[in-house]
């Protein structure tokens, strides 16, 4: 206000209110090009899902909803069916969550309640890291490194102890190879540790300290507080990080297809090699020549994608039923 | 109030007229480097309610989290002196916090419901300390609700979330879920900071109604509340007790420049 005691105002230029600015033009134009990218989202969608669908026409016009259920995978002779595939792929993915969720929460928890402040950001930083390996990086090291390993000492001790009892048993039966289900399971969940672990540790620390520390002033356990208090708080966030860690497990290829063994037959034993949808996918294409196999391998990316929207939506329709359990959330 | 009543309170005896509760001794505190309690002396008697005053960052707010010991979830924190809790240090390494925490309950700036129902942020507290039959729990919780004034507002809606309730009905609950544990005193941190004045009104009638069955602590940014609720009252600055004395006498004539500066408005 240098200005102040002058007495003449200074005269200033407005401008006519009828007229658009050149402002809001920019605007209208930003506006109009971000909804283009926005619906191009939209557009691509539907787009690839159009594409699978043609290209899996002919082979669902031959096999119909049987080629869900059927096991058959014979290239010779033209026939071809799902169901392995389909298995190994929410089997593996399963052991990974099985596997993973209970370690990340652990990670995640140790990193927000009870981890020293030095500790805290290294730690963190490692297991960022971890995500950042390329997949067939995993695959290389699980196949050269990990397999023999595995095949030596876990396989055989598995097999020892869990192999005789009556139900379980039989998931944990056959020759110790190193490769198979598990395997891929073990290596998966590795894999998907580091997402699951990020976004339970975000969504932790999201917890008011005020809530925290009434639940401690009342003189609730660390354990106390975590279980009653935290988890509940964040838990639309932690169904978040597993759907992620589960989304990325049931398509997930280069690794799987080094570890899984790619053998195309359903067996009880966790142990004996297998398929996924992603690996036969990754192996297959290249030596399908006939015209219904290169259908049916399109068919079965298909099928992938649906899996996966399938798991978004219960995990979708699980928070919005949670939601509504709990009455009005903050 | 039939419901108190059936509750016989463990530590409600009737109080001499100069019983000591708690007894702050030569109490320093650091966050890390920084000295923020300068060996602070003073003792809270039962059955009052003594009040905390100061301008921010005086340390009125970190001397009453140390007297449940909350100060020890940040490890960089440290204290020196002693608190004593009818005779016994509670600072001393070999107490639990734990079962401190069942005898100091506390209550915060921002109402903190857990997010459960209503009826569970009550059984929540409980739970830690006794196993009460389904029967017994319904009363203890309709006995808390009702100490704090919150029964006839939620009785229809114990299986709602407690985040439903209103700003002023929540600090309620935590009222209520700090006093269902029974605990011997009450600390409020600046209880009422989020609230309206009308909801403020109902937390300040609760004071006055509580000293009857425990000693209170409140800690506030706002003179007229630490005049109308306390009977005692505390000026601090900078990390030191300035003053420390009868509400009525600090008030009307304190013995500090320091202390009448800043009721008066002069300063703070």
């Amino acid at each position: 206000m240098d200005s102040q005691g002058s007495a003449a105002p200074m005269p200033v230029k407005r401008p006519p209110l009828r007229e658009r600015s050149q402002g809001a033009v920019v605007d209208t134009l930003f506006a109009r090009t971000t909804q283009f990218f926005a619906f191009l989202v939209f557009v691509l969608l539907l787009a690839i899902m159009a594409s699978l669908v043609i290209g899996s026409w002919p082979s669902i016009r031959k096999f119909g909803f049987a080629f869900v259920y059927t096991t058959d995978w014979d290239p010779v002779a033209g026939v071809f069916g799902a169901a392995v595939p389909i298995y190994g792929t929410l089997v593996s993915s399963l052991i990974a969550m099985v596997i993973a969720i209970p370690v990340s929460f652990g990670i995640a928890l140790f990193l927000t309640e009870l981890a020293p402040v030095w500790l805290k950001r290294p730690l963190g930083t490692a297991i960022e890291l971890l995500a950042a390996i390329p997949s067939i990086i995993y695959g290389m090291w699980g196949l050269f490194e990990f397999t023999p390993l595995f095949g030596k000492y876990v396989q055989p001790f598995l097999i020892d102890n869990l192999g005789d009892i009556p139900v379980l048993g039989a998931l944990f039966q056959g020759p110790p190879m190193g490769i198979g289900m598990l395997t891929a399971g073990v290596i998966l969940a590795i894999m998907v540790i580091p997402f699951i672990t990020a976004v339970m540790r975000d969504v932790f620390e999201l917890v008011p300290v005020v809530l925290r520390e009434s639940a401690y002033g009342l003189g609730s356990t660390t354990w106390e507080v975590v279980w009653k208090v935290v988890l509940p708080y964040t838990r639309a966030g932690v169904v978040g990080g597993v759907m992620l860690g589960l989304g990325r497990a049931l398509g997930e290829t280069m690794a799987v297809t080094f570890v899984i063994g790619n053998a195309h037959r359903v067996a009880t034993s966790l142990l004996a090699p297998g398929a996924s949808i992603a690996s036969s996918l990754a192996n297959e294409f290249t030596e399908a020549d006939d015209p219904i196999y290169t259908a049916s391998l399109i068919e079965l990316g298909l099928i992938l994608f649906l899996i996966t929207t399938i798991v978004l939506a219960c995990a979708k329709y699980m928070l919005l039923r949670l939601g509504r359990l709990e009455g009005t959330k903050s | 109030m039939s419901a108190i009543e059936e509750n016989v309170m463990p530590h409600a005896t009737v109080a001499a007229a100069e019983e000591v509760r708690m007894s702050v001794r030569g109490l320093n505190f650091y966050y890390g480097k920084f000295h923020a309690i300068k060996s602070v002396s003073m003792n809270i008697l039962t059955n009052k309610v003594t009040a905390f005053i100061g301008p921010s960052g005086c340390g009125k707010s970190t001397l009453l989290r140390t007297f449940n010991r909350l100060h020890e979830l940040y490890p960089e924190n440290r204290t020196t002196g002693q608190i004593l809790l009818d005779g016994e240090d509670i600072l001393d390494k070999s107490v639990d916090a734990t079962a401190l925490r069942a005898r100091v309950g506390m209550v915060f700036q921002k109402p903190t419901p857990f997010p459960m129902s209503i009826y569970d942020n009550i059984a929540f507290g409980v739970r830690l300390y006794e196993k009460l039959s389904p029967r017994e729990m319904d009363e203890r919780v309709e006995w808390a609700l009702t100490s704090a004034a919150l029964w006839n507002e939620v009785k229809d809606k114990l299986k709602q979330s407690g985040n439903g309730l209103s700003g002023g009905q929540q600090q309620r609950l935590c009222i209520a879920r700090c006093v269902a544990i029974k605990p011997e005193v009450i600390l409020l941190d600046e209880p009422c900071s989020a609230l309206d004045p009308i909801s403020t009104a109902r937390i300040e009638e609760l004071v006055n109604e509580m000293k009857k069955d425990y000693t209170v602590v409140i800690v506030t940014h706002n003179m007229q509340q630490a005049a109308r609720v306390s009977d005692y009252t505390a000026y601090m600055y900078l990390g030191e007790l300035i003053e420390f004395g009868e509400t009525d006498k600090i008030f009307t004539k304190p013995v500090q420049k320091a202390t009448e500066d800043y009721i008066t408005g002069k300063f703070g």
